[in-house]
């Protein structure tokens, strides 16, 4: 082993075989306009491996059935796949019972259901929501819902020039009418990582619930809720190589006991008369009507994937990548990082001088370079940092040095382009 | 796919660095305000209709170059000419964009506007470059305010996927 390697090993305490790791995406072999395919957009959704693919064709050509209905050998298999998906979910995130998962259709439904299932039987009039300015449009407006229907109020942790959290802030807004904290782990418009641990610890001294928005976390590292102590962890299943239409909400079994239901239905009730329907027990009681098991079953599917290559492995990997990244776009006039907190996931997003983001899209897209333009449904944090948009590559564990060296010469073109 | 080189050409370009008719009118007959809230680009427009005729016009705003250069080139087209006229080019260019019409073969009175044929070739691009022209649209018609994911834009329905 020569001096590099031990380095490169030392800094990021593993490496992976990114080459083996790529033939397993049979859509990072797509050329599109005859340029290789980089594919730069993984906040918004990840690409997904031929294991998922396969186990999504599998489910679908030999076992599936609905589930909780019926005695034939086709849904008692479709049942018990599904069931042993929430279990590996449940030891993806070291939940204590699997009957803490709750499959939902992604991140917003699980934060909506949490909206319906706690805040509209807990919040109250006068009642207090503390958000954060880097808190994703579905974290902010189904509160911005409870809170006209119950005339509670929402108060929201200030952030710093880096797009960091200010806890000092976030400390201060506490009062005797705070009845939730919601918080995303990691922002998915600026990378920020947020210090939730300690958020955590700080509300739960005062009997605050926390929800943490986990949708662009679970992907990168490895998330603990018993060792975080939230009360909630919501994520999607499409930005963890997984499918669309699926994710899931983590609740304490306490919690998720005392609330009320968020959508009726079939497999929701014990017994149903017209006079009183009885509720299942969680996780049933907030799982109304069938739901998408191809989808669970390959969201499984795909955190034994992560689980394999090592979710320490991927997060050194993407801290290498947006190392990398930032230095290069750094060392380019007339490029403005937009996010530089110090504990940051692998998201950069960026800010050409005289260039609208729509047009670093266009022309980025020319040379096969996907990334994510506009406002990523994060307006607030736009508005702090006083841009109406901005581009944003976000990075997973299947790319590359050379892709990061793609984006930064696609960056060059788009500013000879306007020069 | 798109080569967005045919969307970026110079003639573009050049209408994004020297915008045509930019800023305001001291006395307007008619203005009316264009949002895209999807990616933040917002104009406004005014312009003096004398009898039938837009005897004035000017734009302000912040976007991308696609919207810019569009409303650059739309005051320059539609400056002197009726207000029937620029309706029949407001329809012509939505056309273009949205891919009814197909320029090369089919009649039309665009002229230059061409240049921006290759749009309806990028779905996400189609509202940047029509935005200035509904804007018009709205403020021949006293809309004050128009939105490109509004109901009262009066042209939104047909591009409603664009």
């Amino acid at each position: 082993m020569n001096m590099s390697q031990t380095a490169l090993e030392s800094h990021s305490g593993a490496t992976l075989d990114v080459a083996r790791i790529r033939a397993d995406f049979p859509i990072l072999k797509l050329r599109p306009g005859g340029k290789p395919l980089v594919y730069l957009d993984n906040a918004a959704s990840s690409q997904m491996p031929q294991q998922v693919i396969d186990r999504l064709v599998r489910y679908q050509t030999s076992q599936h059935a609905n589930i909780h209905r019926a005695v034939h050998t086709l849904s008692e298999i479709a049942t018990a796949e599904y069931e042993e998906a929430r279990r590996k979910l449940a030891r993806f995130i070291n939940a204590r019972e699997e009957r803490e998962v709750i499959f939902t259709s992604g991140t917003t439904e699980a934060i909506n259901l949490v909206m319906h299932g706690f805040g509209r039987k807990f919040i109250g009039a006068g009642d207090e929501i503390i958000l954060t300015t880097l808190e994703h449009h579905s974290n902010i407006v189904p509160w911005q819902m409870l809170a006209e229907e119950k005339g509670a109020r929402i108060r929201v942790v200030p952030i710093n020039d880096a797009g960091e959290l200010l806890l000092d802030e976030f400390e201060k807004l506490f009062n005797e009418r705070t009845s939730l904290v919601g918080v995303t782990h990691v922002s998915n418009a600026l990378g920020s990582v947020n210090p939730v641990k300690q958020m955590i610890a700080f509300a739960r001294a005062r009997g605050v619930p926390v929800l943490v928005d986990g949708a662009q976390a679970a992907p990168h590292m490895k998330v603990d809720v018993q060792d975080l102590d939230c009360d909630f962890y919501a994520f999607s299943g499409h930005k963890l190589c997984g499918p669309t239409g699926i994710g899931i909400l983590y609740g304490k079994a306490a919690l998720l006991e005392l609330m009320q239901p968020f959508k009726g239905g079939g497999d929701m009730i014990l017994s149903v008369t017209f006079e009183k329907t009885t509720y299942n027990v969680i996780p049933q009681k907030f799982e109304a009507g069938t739901p998408p098991i191809a989808a669970a079953i390959g969201l499984g599917a795909a955190v034994d994937y992560l689980s394999a290559i090592g979710m320490g492995a991927i997060a050194a990997h993407e801290r290498d990548l947006l190392d990398y990244a930032t230095a290069q776009l750094q060392r380019m006039p007339g490029v403005r990082i937009v996010g530089t907190a110090a504990n940051k996931a692998a998201v950069l997003s960026f800010a050409l001088d005289g260039v609208h983001p729509h047009d670093v899209g266009t022309l980025l897209n020319q040379d096969g370079v996907a990334v994510r333009t506009g406002h990523h449904c994060a307006q607030p944090v736009m508005q702090r940092f006083k841009v109406p948009a901005t581009s944003r590559a976000s990075f997973a564990f299947y790319n590359t040095m050379a892709e990061v060296d793609a984006l930064a010469a696609g960056i060059r073109n788009v500013q000879k382009v306007f020069s | 796919m798109a080569d967005p080189k045919s969307l970026y050409q110079e003639v573009i370009l050049d209408h994004n660095r020297k915008p045509r008719n930019y800023g305001a009118l001291a006395q307007a007959s008619h203005q009316a305000a264009g949002h895209n809230p999807l990616c933040g680009d917002h104009l406004s427009l005014a312009l003096n209709l004398e009898g039938e005729r837009i005897a004035a016009i000017a734009f302000q705003g912040e976007s991308c170059a696609i919207c810019k250069a569009s409303a650059s080139m739309m005051t320059a087209s539609v400056k002197g000419k009726t207000r029937q006229d620029a309706e029949t080019l407001i329809q012509e260019f939505r056309d273009m964009a949205t891919g009814q019409i197909d320029v090369g073969k089919q009649a039309h009175h665009l002229g230059r506007l061409t240049v921006f044929s290759g749009v309806h070739d990028l779905p996400t691009r189609v509202k940047c470059a029509i935005l200035p022209w509904h804007t018009l649209h709205a403020a021949l018609h006293s809309v004050a305010d128009i939105s490109t994911e509004s109901e009262n834009d009066p042209m939104h329905a047909p591009i409603g996927d664009a």
